[in-house]
């Protein structure tokens, strides 16, 4: 079966677009405090004009963490449903609505933290209390996100009534399903947001209840770092392998991963909170096999691509047990940078599958291998599979042509991200075993050797951090370059195709009521009698505390 | 669904080690009892010397029984309070033979603060209205260096102590 694709309009490209442009303006800002946290810390530097470290900290979190991949994967995951089902001039306009209450919400967040009323670092736990207007632009983030998910949600339904009885193009699909995901997930933080920050930041709660605020932020924490990835999968799974010349694995084994995504992605967020009080251990014992469930679908993923890669390999000619390795598109940075993050993705899920174990947790919680931890995830396997897909989702938007220099650029910059970051994280994984604690400006305690080792990794990291500001700068110059100056041409939106013998999809895959239903059980399952259990056992509340963020 | 012959067995390989983990894990937790704390007491966070424990007299490290010891200590942005010493000092320093048993209980007054031991497993999160409490062997002799690891404002990287295990 051959799908329609929709080739975009001038307005639907510039709706794209914009997204992007947010993308990498906040690529470059939170690039620049990722390095200045790192020469603060290795206690070489000092921060100019009096700036505070954890001022720079929550910038770098707030806008690397939340605002540039949420307005990537907005944008990306806008260009996927265009191409593969369509976007009415309604839906379009509805689009545009999502993207500047986000952009809103960013700016008033941004202005407050600058300003120094809100240096609470991205996870803002009380009973610190940043300016409402921090809270409310955190809001207002959330909701034009919410925007987002229902014309999705619109669209595909569009579709499947003008298409009765056709199943959804896969890449429509596996967008609802992270839709999906991020609709259930986000609605335990707005509801504290809502419900508990905003009124009592203004004052109309006198406290507020602590763990239930962490649970629900952590109960939309993990879920948030299976958003940022699930782009990176539907990269993995339907466009790798057109770039390379082959064809897609299989339709419904890519399906099924994406559903074992959305089903134990929500129902652990217990595993960010193992060490603390007022949680029952058996409580968090079940939170902790769930979230090993997640193993399951990544080790479907690992297989399949790899897969893909080896039959397209043979194809071409080459024979013996990893012979056709070496013809694949190295030499493509399409290709090559998420290649780069998948192989960051092994060490990756290894450093996941520790901090999730229980026990071992207690060795590193909070502790800046947690860092080192999220940066080989994030900044490595999910921003070098974004970076790759920027390089001809870019051009194929503004009607220009990624040229050889540009791809050698890109191949450069792609190295040069590897390298810092191998430095930085490999200082960071080490220093955390050691002991050395995340989220801290400079301090060498009261000396001693223990703290003298820190500082040598945190020294590292400097270099590792210089060397990643400098593929910043790259990466922003081959923006610019896509963006408005590369000559004009035709760039490919590559979409793989099934085999022609492909078997056809089960039809329960797509049956939305049986799967959203189940995720609902599971986290129904896990969350109902600890929830209740901590308004029950509830302490005193909490009064705000402004003076230590120095308000 | 169709799986390729590769893909089960890699499947099952990755299923059967996934067992073996969780199997691990949940031995060490259920039948050995290593539970990360997770102590349910609640306490009233502006008036923590109501409790027994967290009284200005019992604040720091007490001898229980032979070779066990209790260290009492209340967190607040950006200190650690163990009490004072005989010349009216704060205590910043806890010493403790080696192989000798120590239960930390750890409060605090106002945000939340991290309580680690660094270069041991003794890490817990320190919840405003609640109690944490870890019981530990102190296996190594050394010099470890307590920090706050969890961000509690401006001056987070100003919390620390020592704990020193001598031979
Ligand atoms: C130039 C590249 C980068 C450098 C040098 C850098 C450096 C750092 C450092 C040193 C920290 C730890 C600060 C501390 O614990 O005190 C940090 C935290 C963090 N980074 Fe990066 N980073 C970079 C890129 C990224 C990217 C691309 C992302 C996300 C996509 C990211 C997300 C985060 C987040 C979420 C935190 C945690 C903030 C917190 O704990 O509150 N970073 N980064
Ligand atoms: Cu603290
Ligand atoms: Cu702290």
């Amino acid at each position: 079966m051959m799908l329609k694709n929709y080739n975009f309009s001038k307005k639907e490209s510039r709706l794209y677009m914009s997204f992007m442009y947010v993308t990498f303006a906040a690529l470059l800002i939170g690039g620049l405090m990722g390095l200045l946290q790192t020469f603060a810390r290795s206690g070489q530097f000092q921060l100019p004009f009096g700036i505070n470290y954890y001022t720079i900290l929550t910038v770098h979190g707030v806008i690397l963490g939340l605002v540039m991949t949420t307005f990537f994967i907005i944008g990306f995951q806008f260009a996927l449903m265009g191409k593969t089902v369509g976007i009415s001039d309604k839906q379009r306009k509805w689009a545009w609505l999502a993207f500047w209450t986000m952009l809103a919400g960013t700016i008033m967040a941004a202005i407050t933290i600058l300003v120094g009323q809100a240096n609470v670092l991205y996870t803002f736990y009380a009973p610190l209390r940043a300016h409402p207007a921090f809270y409310f632009g955190l809001a207002l983030v959330i909701v034009g996100s919410w925007i987002a998910v229902f014309v999705n949600f619109r669209q595909l339904y569009v579709w499947k009534k003008a298409n009765p009885n056709q199943k959804s193009p896969l890449l429509a699909f596996m967008v609802t399903i992270n839709m999906a995901m991020w609709f259930i997930a986000s609605l335990g933080v707005a509801t504290s947001v809502l419900v508990q920050f905003i009124p009592w930041s203004l004052g109309y709660a006198a406290t507020i209840n602590v763990l239930l605020s962490r649970t629900l932020f952590w109960y939309f924490g993990h879920p948030l770092v299976y958003f940022w990835l699930l782009p990176a999968y539907m990269a993995w799974y339907a466009i790798l392998p057109k770039i390379i010349g082959g064809k897609l694995f299989s339709d419904s084994l890519a399906r099924m991963a994406f559903i074992l995504l959305l089903l134990f992605s929500i129902p652990v967020g217990f595993h960010h909170q193992l060490t603390e009080p007022g949680i029952d251990p058996t409580w968090k014992f079940i939170q902790v096999v769930l979230t090993f469930m997640v193993i399951i679908p990544s080790l479907m993923t690992a297989f399949s691509i790899f897969g893909t890669f080896e039959v397209r390999g043979r194809k071409l000619g080459h024979k013996g047990l990893f012979g056709w390795f070496r013809n694949l598109p190295w030499n493509d940075v399409r290709f090559l940078a998420p290649f780069i993050g998948m192989v960051a993705f092994i060490p990756g899920g290894a450093g996941g599958i520790v901090n999730a174990s229980h026990q071992m947790n207690a060795l590193v919680h909070n502790t800046i291998w947690v860092t080192g931890h999220f940066h080989l995830t994030v900044a490595t396997t999910v921003i070098l599979t974004y970076f790759g897909m920027a390089y001809w989702l870019v051009p194929h938007l503004t009607g220009r042509r990624l040229t050889p220099k540009l791809n050698k650029l890109g191949i450069v910059q792609t190295i040069i991200w590897t390298v810092g970051m191998t430095i930085m994280s490999t200082a960071m994984h080490i220093q955390g075993l050691l002991g050395g604690p995340r989220r801290s400006d400079f301090s060498n305690y009261m000396g001693g050797e223990q703290v003298n080792t820190w500082i040598t990794y945190q020294v590292a990291q400097a270099v590792g951090g210089t060397i990643l500001f400098i593929g910043i700068i790259l990466m922003i110059y081959i923006f610019i370059q896509l963006a408005f100056f590369a000559p004009k041409g035709v760039q490919e939106f590559p979409v793989a195709e099934e085999e022609i013998d492909a078997e056809p999809t089960p039809k329960i895959l797509e049956n939305w009521y049986l799967w959203i239903g189940i995720t609902i059980a599971l986290i129904l399952f896990a969350y109902t009698i600890p929830v209740i259990d901590i308004i029950k056992h509830s302490p005193p509340g909490s009064i705000p505390f402004d003076w230590p963020i120095g308000r | 669904m169709h799986l390729h012959k590769y893909e089960k067995i890699w499947l099952i390989f990755g299923g059967a080690s996934l067992a073996i983990f969780l199997l691990v894990i949940g031995f060490a937790a259920f039948w050995k009892g290593t539970h990360p704390q997770s102590h349910i007491e609640t306490i009233d966070p502006q008036n923590v010397e109501e409790h027994e424990a967290f009284k200005p007299e019992n604040l720091g490290l007490r001898e229980v029984a032979d070779g066990k010891y209790t260290v009492n200590l209340i967190a607040s942005a950006f200190n650690y309070d163990f009490g004072t010493d005989a010349d009216g000092k704060a205590v910043k320093r806890i010493r403790v033979p080696k192989g000798s048993t120590v239960l930390f209980q750890v409060t605090t007054k106002d945000v939340v603060h991290g309580f680690q031991v660094a270069g041991t497993n003794v890490n817990m999160m320190v919840e405003p209205g609640h109690v944490s409490r870890l019981e530990t062997v102190m296996k190594n002799a050394g010099e470890f260096t307590v920090v706050c690891n969890e961000y509690c404002g401006v001056g987070h990287h100003q919390m620390f102590a020592v704990v020193e295990v001598y031979e």
